[in-house]
């Protein structure tokens, strides 16, 4: 799938958005619900601030010593018999990821919940060798089966659609013939994937923390068919980013409880799972194969510049629950698989600002989102240095911000010049409010809002002639 | 056991060590003195028994039903919880607790019953994952059990299969008061010693709390997706 999602400019994505009302309610119910949530089980905490504080050390100590801890880690995969490679970019991970099934031979591939595998577009590449991917995760699999819809959540991935469109798709895809009631519909998932399960030689993951001390991967889940993934194939491959990693077991207790808070509000979830290594001589269950794949894929260019704190994000989607941009546009409106707050940080650090400058400004600054994250990446911040480096440095605002930019900059050291701009307003605006068409619908900036309600029409008089004209003594109301 | 491979680690390091503007860190990294350590607070200086009121209280919220008994109850509830729980077809780590608790007698009985029970056995292989598959309950042991978020932790080894927690429609957990902490914590601090004893690690621990459940359709709630559709503890008050 590729980071970039979706087609079309930002602010056709975001018409699109704003003009879907079933996807709008779904993400006000559901940031209401999950931020209800987690506002509950971090109260209840009483030092919430304490865990946070202590996260934020955890992930930047961990970064600044990256190269070492990762070096610990792997190690200690390969010790215990796992094999290790890493990978540059999506290309690279891919190959190697190719070669182990190609060499397995294997057909049918069960994966679970992987936001980096989305991201190097795993799944097309194994398709393109002949395998059967089936995603496991339900919200995945749905979008799997609805012509591989993108996700527009990164922890509910088919938050925008209803139990309604699901039934159809399961409908049209699977002869599915029962009603919309979720219990149904994932009771219909739970028989459908279980073949899955037992047949696939491969199962794939992702990796919420990998834990250096012992070469432990980890995963947090809910479901249970990550656990499955990894209990019945053969083969297993691990996906990670290469900044998902702690330091020790401690390190992992905070974590994990920290994400399990934040991203649902449970106090943990149904399965947290560490796998080390192959299953040991004598075990029945577990992979005879393990394999990790550590991708870049750009992140490296972030260490040591002024958002390394981005790379502190767990995924757990707090900020995403908080923001007042997202509630109204939704997720696909980023282009981005990482949608909202962190979305707008992290994708043009991925994927450089050509395809995704207007998302530092897809934000109100409003802070809510730093204020929810878990390990304090300070993210409106961050927005912020985004909107500096894109105006100051590469020169890729757009043209008529720019234009606009300069000329305000002349004309308001030039009061004369000041004077004549402003008293060309009302024609200008006159004309705007009256839209292309003549009906009130503007072009450009004002759409937005001439597409809800009409601009006023300027009353012909500028403030300064109105202020000039009273202090005549002609001035009205 | 054979060593597993590494490829394009050091030009990987090097390029990250150089992103950060300094030489690759080789040498032992020490761990800071974190600022604050808040998760030892939590059920501080607790009881077993509180500790207990705290879990059953949790189970609650995690859709757990918990029994609890004495070792001379067992015997009496089991049957009766394996009946409410449809009975039919059992699946059971091979571990030496269900001797020490005298489960192995009321299985024999469940046996004789007409119950079908499968103890987990390294040398029937793949049978034990088809057994498991078709059970109605599977039975295991929790090696630690958390207070705070309702969980039964599980180290695996040889005969003690991933699958029985996993496959069977329900999962029945047996926990010991005894092995009750206040949080992932104390889990997590065991395992970290384990870690640095260079040993080898189990090579899956779990953490369950509760049935599988999803709320990805309309972040509505739904109870029992991929694994266990439902989960029942008991905790046998030993100590």
């Amino acid at each position: 799938m590729g980071v970039k999602i979706g087609e079309g400019k930002f602010f056709e994505r975001v018409d699109k958005g704003i003009n879907d009302k079933f996807m709008r309610k779904a993400v006000k119910e559901a940031q209401t619900r999950l931020e209800g949530r987690k506002t509950q089980t971090t109260e209840e905490m009483g030092n919430w601030e304490d865990w946070r504080d202590l996260s934020e050390e955890i992930r930047q100590h961990t970064l600044e010593n990256l190269d070492y801890y990762l070096d610990q880690f792997v190690e200690n995969v390969a010790k215990q018999g796992g094999h290790v490679f890493f990978a540059e970019d999506a290309a690279e991970a891919n190959e190697y990821i190719t070669s182990v099934v190609k060499k397995k031979e294997a057909k049918n591939i069960i994966k679970s919940k992987s936001m980096v595998t989305e991201e190097i577009s795993m799944n097309e590449a194994l398709e393109e060798l002949g395998c059967n991917v089936v995603e496991s995760d339900l919200g995945e699999w749905i979008l799997q089966l609805d012509d591989h819809d993108p996700p527009s959540h990164i922890v509910v991935p088919a938050l925008h659609k209803n139990k309604e469109q699901i039934r159809d798709t399961f409908r049209d895809k699977r002869k599915y013939d029962k009603s919309s009631d979720p219990n149904e519909l994932a009771q219909f998932a739970r028989e459908q994937l279980r073949k899955d399960f037992l047949s696939a030689e491969v199962g794939i993951t992702g990796c919420n923390f990998a834990v250096a001390e012992s070469g432990t991967v980890s995963l947090v889940t809910n479901e249970g068919n990550a656990r499955m993934a990894t209990t019945l194939p053969k083969t297993q491959i691990t996906v990670m980013g290469m900044e998902r990693i702690v330091p020790t077991w401690k390190e992992l207790d905070i974590l994990v409880s920290m994400l399990c808070r934040s991203a649902v509000g449970q106090k943990l979830t149904s399965y947290i799972t560490g796998l080390t290594a192959t299953k040991e001589e004598g075990d029945v269950d577990g992979p005879e194969e393990f394999h990790v794949v550590i991708v870049d894929n750009g992140r490296s260019k972030i260490l040591g510049t002024q958002f390394q704190s981005a790379l502190q994000c767990i995924r757990c989607a707090a900020c995403i629950n908080v923001c007042p941009v997202y509630r109204h546009v939704g997720g696909h409106s980023y282009g981005s698989i990482y949608p909202g707050p962190i979305g707008a940080v992290l994708t043009p650090l991925l994927e450089g600002y050509d395809d995704h400058k207007e998302l530092p400004y897809a934000s109100t600054l409003c802070a809510a989102c730093t204020d929810a994250c878990p390990v304090k990446i300070p993210l409106h911040e961050l927005l912020v240095e985004h909107r500096r480096v894109i105006v100051e440095q590469s020169g890729k605002s757009s043209f008529g911000e720019k234009l606009a930019m300069k000329g305000y900059a002349y004309a308001a050291s030039n009061p004369s010049v000041y004077k004549i701009g402003s008293s060309s307003a009302p024609s200008f605006i006159g004309h705007v409010a009256k839209g292309e068409d003549g009906h009130g619908k503007g072009p450009g900036p004002v759409k937005l809002w001439t597409d809800i309600r009409d601009l006023p029409e300027p009353t012909g008089d500028t403030f300064r002639k109105w202020y000039v004209n009273r202090e005549k003594g002609g001035g009205k109301s | 056991m054979t060593t597993g491979t590494i490829h394009n680690k050091d030009k990987f390091l090097r390029k990250i060590a150089d992103q950060l503007g300094r030489k690759r860190r080789t040498e032992k990294v020490e761990l800071p003195k974190w600022s604050k350590l808040p998760q030892y607070e939590v059920f501080d200086g607790l009881s077993k028994d509180e500790l207990l009121d705290q879990f059953v209280l949790q189970c609650e919220n995690i859709h757990t039903n918990v029994v609890v008994t004495t070792q001379a109850e067992l015997k009496e509830m089991f049957p009766k919880i394996i009946n409410d729980l449809g009975g039919k077809s059992i699946v059971h780590w091979k571990d030496p607790r269900f001797d020490e608790y005298g489960l192995r007698e009321a299985l024999e009985n469940q046996k004789k019953s007409g119950v079908s029970v499968h103890e987990w056995n390294k040398d029937l292989g793949k049978r034990n994952i088809e057994k498991a598959e078709q059970a109605n309950i599977g039975i295991t042991f929790s090696d630690v059990t958390l207070a705070e978020s309702g969980t039964c932790v599980l180290h695996s080894d040889n005969g003690k299969g991933r699958s029985v927690s996993l496959l069977p429609e329900k999962y029945l957990a047996i926990i010991p008061k005894s092995t009750l902490v206040p949080r992932m914590t104390q889990a997590t601090d065991k395992i970290h010693e384990i870690a640095q004893k260079n040993g080898r690690m189990p090579s899956c621990i779990n953490f369950i709390s509760g049935p599988s459940n999803s709320a990805d359709i309309e972040l509505r709630l739904v109870v029992g997706v991929h694994g266990p559709v439902k989960a029942t503890y008991i905790v046998i008050d030993d100590k």
